[in-house]
């Protein structure tokens, strides 16, 4: 007992101060990608952040920043033209008024390699601490309020995914995260993939990444929500 | 390809069931369509105390697309044998369970079910409890004990095996990093250890310094990460809030080294992406110090404790005679006193200079492989701040040459799961014919089987996360 105790003083408070402060990121992160010369677009809901992409690949020539901010409403939005990115909006006044500060989301995974799920799991540790902005990852779809979708959606997992959707209540939101789920990722065209959850199920909030970091995905969630003070702005 | 031993499908069977009873341990058996349409089934073999793989293989016409199933008398082929039947719709004889293994499922043959008045069957999933990824369990139950547990995986089948031989090499590594999302170093390293030696390009040692620090972080956040897991589910949490954070700060290294948290466009054919500088040395040094001394406060707090003690002990034990039996790998095997770690037994890359004490365990039970994640992070913590002390020079990136016609590769790695294997083999145009993924999920989920078996229902949890097996791993 007094071990836990003595243990507890130690560690202290781990949370970080997000939003109040601004997270620092390594010089090596890969951000939101910034457009250098001879690149008209950059689809971010295609790119997989990897270094060659950089270097020079069919979309060019592009860097990256260590701007962790990508999240969009749009699927449209998600292509980079010039350097200006549309951030997500938030949700209507309704829908704000439902969810804007309890929101419940089940996790469907389709076909991802599991590391965007790792960093939906780590959004529940101390440091991300995502339940202080009542947002919570449930059990059961009928708990739900959204579905936060990752992966390719497989052949094997479309008629589950599209069940787990039925079975939330409306109305409900629907994110998709990460590369797999936004196009495909990597495994865009195999046969055993449908790229993707668009034209499937209607998304509300697109977050890109592979995996998105989960500074990434809370921006996104925050916005989506209206919680972040930049957009609150926007909203008076 | 042509100096494979090709045997006679009695002879093959008879020297790989051999082998085994000798102490033998299958590590891969796959099929491949060779150039004139022929099936070929390859095995390998591993003695692993001799460091030294085996292979030979037999031929299958394609007017006879039938052989004799080895499981019955050699039950480490049971999947292996299932894989193959599956993916060249041959046929198996004496299987005693030859359904799909990743093909969506049909009604037959079904289950296998218990019947009687006091049992009941539990079905869970694809879209199961929790932030995890799909597949199906079976369980029958007699009131709170399992009496048996089937599961039945595929949701996750992305096809990746087929994409390898069809897309441009460049596409190929970011495929072998999304192979499982926690493995993107073990499956990385594999692939290029392959295409590495189909073209006779040899690493730089300084490029195998920095592909072992990034093999040994990703060790290093997945093990914390799983005794946290392991004290979420037992309701320990303060263990669980501490390691949960810990496994963020090896992860924070690796993004730090790679630029991405689980070390993605690090490790490419040839070397790797990114050096470190003795700054960053340093500053890894400084903090692994200070992440040693947590580990070691927080295993402190964890092993230490009655009432984790009483939950973890004697649940879901795992025998080294079953290990040995069904060919487990990794964590699992160590826990039950098998010392099995390809770092020791295959050594590759910085292994060869740099050896990590395998550690191991008794009892395999739930407690043993806890125990076993304990130590090894010790052991990757030694390792790294050893190798940080002498640094080798060399390259960062050699470009490799073109791919050898009609040859053979394999690749082996000891991931935090356990062993890695890849197996390439080219044709005469030097192209890809056959990519042969092996993941240690695929040895190691029928050891949750056999674990669950005659415990309640409550210990599943505890006893899945204790092995905390990749779906997509296996569904490839």
């Amino acid at each position: 007992m007094w071990q836990i105790i003595k243990n507890r003083i130690k560690q202290g408070c781990r949370t970080c101060r997000y939003p109040k402060e601004e997270p620092v990121f390594p010089e090596r992160f890969r951000g939101r990608p910034v457009i250098s010369h001879g690149v008209e677009a950059v689809d971010m809901g295609q790119c997989l952040f990897n270094e060659e992409a950089k270097r020079a690949s069919s979309l060019g020539v592009f860097d990256y920043s260590t701007d962790y901010r990508m999240a969009v409403s749009k699927r449209e939005d998600l292509i980079l033209k010039g350097n200006e990115l549309k951030l997500a909006s938030a949700l209507n006044k309704k829908m704000r008024k439902l969810f804007g500060r309890s929101l419940k989301l089940r996790a469907v995974c389709a076909g991802s390699c599991g590391g965007c799920d790792l960093e939906i799991q780590a959004l529940g540790n101390v440091v991300f601490d995502l339940s202080r902005f009542g947002i919570q990852f449930v059990a059961s779809p009928r708990h739900a309020d959204g579905l936060m979708i990752t992966g390719p959606v497989t052949q094997a997992m479309a008629e589950a995914l599209m069940k787990t959707y039925e079975a939330v209540p409306d109305p409900k939101i629907v994110i998709a995260l990460g590369a797999c789920a936004l196009s495909g990722g990597p495994f865009a065209g195999s046969p055993e993939v449908k790229n993707g959850v668009e034209g499937l199920i209607p998304v509300d909030l697109y977050i890109p990444g592979c995996p998105a970091h989960p500074f990434t995905i809370l921006d996104g969630l925050l916005r989506l929500l209206g919680r972040l003070e930049t957009n609150r702005k926007q909203l008076s | 390809m042509s100096q494979i031993p090709l045997l006679e499908e009695k002879f093959f069977q008879a020297r790989i069931k051999e082998a085994c009873q000798g102490g033998a341990r299958l590590v891969n058996l796959f099929g491949l369509i060779e150039e004139n349409t022929a099936i070929r089934v390859l095995a390998f073999l591993g003695y692993d105390d001799e460091d030294k793989l085996l292979l030979f293989s037999m031929r299958l016409s394609p007017d006879k697309p039938f052989f004799d199933s080895m499981t019955p008398d050699l039950l480490q082929a049971h999947l292996f044998e299932r894989e193959i039947a599956e993916q060249f719709l041959v046929q198996l004889k004496g299987h005693p369970w030859l359904k799909p293994i990743r093909k969506p499922m049909t009604r037959e043959p079904g289950f296998f079910r218990v019947k009687g008045e006091e049992t009941h069957e539990v079905a869970v999933g694809p879209v199961h409890v929790g932030i995890i990824e799909p597949g199906h369990f079976r369980f029958q139950c007699h009131g709170e004990e399992i009496l048996n547990l089937e599961i039945q995986l595929g949701y996750q089948h992305r096809g990746i095996e087929n994409m390898m031989q069809e897309v441009s090499s460049e596409r190929r590594v970011w495929l072998a990093e999304s192979i499982a999302g926690d493995t993107v170093i073990g499956h990385g390293l594999a692939y290029c250890g392959a295409m590495e030696s189909l073209s006779d390009c040899h690493v730089s040692p300084r490029a195998e310094a920095l592909r072992a620090v990034a093999l040994e972080l990703e060790r290093l956040a997945n093990h914390a990460g799983d005794l946290g897991a392991l004290s979420g589910d037992i309701g320990f949490l303060p263990a669980a809030a501490y390691f949960g954070r810990l496994r963020g700060e090896f992860l924070n290294l690796l993004m730090a080294l790679t630029g991405n948290r689980y070390g993605r466009s690090f490790c490419r054919p040839g070397g790797v992406l990114f050096d470190m500088d003795s700054k960053m040395i340093d500053e890894f040094r400084r903090r692994l110090l200070k992440a040693q001394q947590e580990i070691r406060e927080l295993s402190n707090l964890f092993f230490t404790k009655p009432s984790v003690l009483g939950r973890l002990e004697n649940i879901g034990i795992v025998s080294s005679e079953t290990v040995k039996q069904f060919g487990f790998v990794g964590p699992t095997a160590r826990a039950a006193g098998c010392a099995r770690d390809v770092r020791m037994d295959h050594a590759y890359g910085m292994y060869r200079f740099h050896q990590i004490p395998i550690s191991l365990a008794e009892n395999g039970d739930v407690y043993s492989r806890a125990m076993i994640r304990w130590l090894e992070s010790q052991r990757s913590i030694d390792f790294l701040l050893e190798l940080f002390a002498r640094m080798p020079e060399g390259d960062l990136l050699r470009p490799p040459g073109p791919l050898k016609g009609r040859h053979l590769a394999l690749s082996m790695v000891e991931g935090w799961r356990g062993e890695i294997v890849h197996v390439v083999v080219t044709d005469s145009n030097s192209k890809i014919a056959r990519y042969k993924i092996k993941d240690p999920s695929f040895n190691n989920w029928m050891a949750l089987t056999l674990a669950a078996r005659g415990m309640q229902i409550s210990d599943f949890p505890l006893c899945n996360k204790s092995f905390n097996l990749s779906y997509a791993g296996h569904d490839l």
